[in-house]
């Protein structure tokens, strides 16, 4: 397993947010973690990436615990998380924010030529490479996000809610995106409300409920599982 | 959503008033001034001159109180004692080599070396600051790093007190002090160009450290979302620590200058350029690098200038001790009515 989460439990004061989840990700795959607003799915991937204390169980990454890291310690492991909300910086350039991407990573060549690379796969983000990325729309906000995460030529991509407040045909490229970084070869965490898009192209998939994973499986398998339809339709 | 339609309360009415208020008195202050003609150009000439030597040190110390609230979001209440820290260091430097004539042999170097021990003595100071006094009350909510900075405050004030005394220490004259230049009838004083020239390389190599280079980017990207920078690699409490010696080392440079301009040191010196660099910043826009500068160089134009320029017309006695008066005024206008600066960009919105 690349990226092992067991028995975790998060708490925030005496309010267990997430209890017990366990979710294994195995090298190259695409695993989706699906739920509701509120179900513990984004308490969850910030536990991994280090933002959140966890209280109990371990994370473990190629078998090593990474569960009291820094947050820039897990990064510069390769486990890099694109957060909700996208979170570029508004007042760099879209260059910029590239480079932050890549900021924990020293072969200043190779960043050239990633960064050239983002701008073939992003060609409207070349357009606006000095331009401060505060005002670019929703979607080119989103590709500054994803682009920025890859910079970092991660191990494990973490992705939260990568379709929030994107027009239906700019969430069809977003996902067409993750489809093309996951089969180029990184491994995908997806996490989404907009779940059965999600689970279509997930290989293995977790439904969370009230802080716990109530179901798991094949991701299209899921996706025609009536307990899930129930879930999301009921 | 609809917008809500403002209603128009008292308060709108009083601060209206008030701003018409102060609009009229500067106003009328001005035009009685320049009708009474009691200053001549280059008298004026002097007034902004002098505005800009102290106005540029104000903006030094006023980058080191914006950078640290950009990365934290604290106000450093202890930097303008930090700053007199750095005067003092230089003041030891500078007297003990006047005392073997060190200064008049070689006055380049010997400059240099007080700025070094300036600089590095604020850097010092400024990071036991942060490490030991600020750190620890990093996650704490409330008021309590705030009056944490204050109590830093009194102990650097006191210490320094302690151990050197209460009297004001002069420092030692050079023989270019008091050289003043003369082009085309007007009056330079050397002091104050080179002041300013200290300035303006420091600003410009802050700039271009924190626009060109990998640690400056990282500071920018904390100030605007810490927990994103981390998740890029981002080290934070690295970047803390550089914010704070990149202030510190702007504190060194200010001190100096200040030490130059007055002539001594004291305890207590750094009391009040420090309030007023915050009030500079705060003018400029809170946590923004430009703001900082202009609104350092704009308080020292309005203290230089706004004593002849809007008191004296109105025949108020000796309108030069309002000075600091004039200075704080202005600060408390932009706080009522531009709390954001005057370029201020509005604060990086929250992101849920």
């Amino acid at each position: 397993m690349l990226l092992e989460v067991e028995g975790m439990t998060l708490a925030y004061g005496n309010i267990t947010a997430v209890r017990g989840v366990s979710i294994a990700i195995p090298e190259g795959s695409l695993v989706a973690l699906v739920g509701a607003n509120g179900a513990g799915k984004s308490s969850t991937l910030n536990a991994i990436s280090g933002l959140l204390p966890i209280s109990g169980g371990a994370i473990r990454f190629e078998g090593q615990s990474i569960g009291r890291l820094k947050p820039h310690e897990i990064t510069r492991r390769g486990i890099v998380q694109v957060p909700e909300g996208r979170r570029i910086f508004g007042r760099l350039s879209v260059e910029e924010n590239l480079l932050m991407g890549a900021f924990s990573r020293k072969d200043h060549a190779a960043i050239a030529e990633d960064r050239d690379r983002m701008f073939e796969l992003f060609p409207r983000l070349k357009e606006r490479r000095r331009q401060v990325a505060g005002t670019l729309s929703g979607g080119e906000q989103q590709m500054v996000a994803t682009a920025r995460g890859l910079m970092a030529r991660p191990r494990v991509l973490l992705m939260d809610e990568p379709s929030m407040g994107l027009a239906p045909l700019v969430v069809e490229q977003v996902f067409e995106t993750i489809q093309s970084i996951n089969a180029a070869g990184t491994t995908v965490l997806l996490v989404e409300q907009n779940a059965l898009m999600a689970l279509e192209i997930a290989d293995h998939a977790y439904v969370m409920e009230h802080g716990e994973i109530v179901l798991d499986g094949a991701g299209p398998a899921l996706a025609r599982d009536e307990r899930v339809i129930a879930i999301y339709l009921g | 959503m609809p917008r809500a339609r403002r209603r128009v309360n008292g308060i709108d009415v009083f601060m209206w008033g008030l701003r018409v208020i102060v609009a009229a008195i500067a106003l009328i202050g001005v035009v009685a001034t320049l009708f009474t003609g009691r200053y001549s150009l280059s008298q004026w000439f002097d007034f902004a001159m002098f505005g800009l030597t102290l106005g540029s040190v104000y903006a030094l110390i006023a980058l080191g109180y914006t950078m640290v609230y950009g990365v934290l979001r604290m106000i450093n209440f202890a930097h303008g004692d930090i700053t007199m820290t750095g005067a003092f260091a230089g003041y030891f430097m500078a007297s003990s080599m006047a005392r073997n004539g060190y200064f008049e042999s070689h006055p380049g170097f010997a400059m240099l070396a007080v700025f070094a021990v300036a600089m590095l003595a604020c850097i010092t100071i400024a990071l036991l600051t942060e490490r030991y006094a600020y750190r620890p009350f990093r996650h704490s909510l409330g008021q309590a790093p705030l009056i944490c900075a204050i109590g830093v405050s009194f102990v650097l004030q006191q210490t320094v007190r302690g151990m050197f005394g209460s009297g004001v220490k002069s420092y030692p004259t050079l023989s270019w002090h008091d050289v003043v230049l003369e082009f085309g009838g007007v009056r330079v004083p050397v002091v104050n160009l080179f002041v300013m020239g200290c300035a303006i390389v420091a600003m410009v190599g802050l700039y271009w450290i924190v626009h060109r280079t990998r640690m400056g980017m990282a500071m920018r990207a904390v100030s605007e979302d810490k927990n994103a920078a981390s998740l890029m690699g981002v080290d934070v409490d690295r970047v803390i620590v550089f914010a704070f010696t990149l202030g510190g080392a702007m504190a060194g440079v200010a001190s100096v200058c200040y030490a130059l301009i007055y002539q001594q040191v004291h305890f207590f010196m750094g009391f009040a350029p420090g309030i007023k660099a915050f009030g500079a910043a705060v003018l400029g826009g809170i946590g923004s690098i430009p703001g900082a500068m202009i609104g350092g160089m704009f308080l020292g134009l309005i203290e230089a200038m706004g004593p002849a320029l809007f008191l004296d017309g109105l025949g108020i006695p000796a309108p030069y001790q309002l000075r600091d008066v004039i200075g704080f005024l202005v600060l408390l206008m932009v706080l009522i009515f531009r709390p954001q600066g005057l370029f201020g960009e509005a604060m990086a919105k929250r992101r849920a």
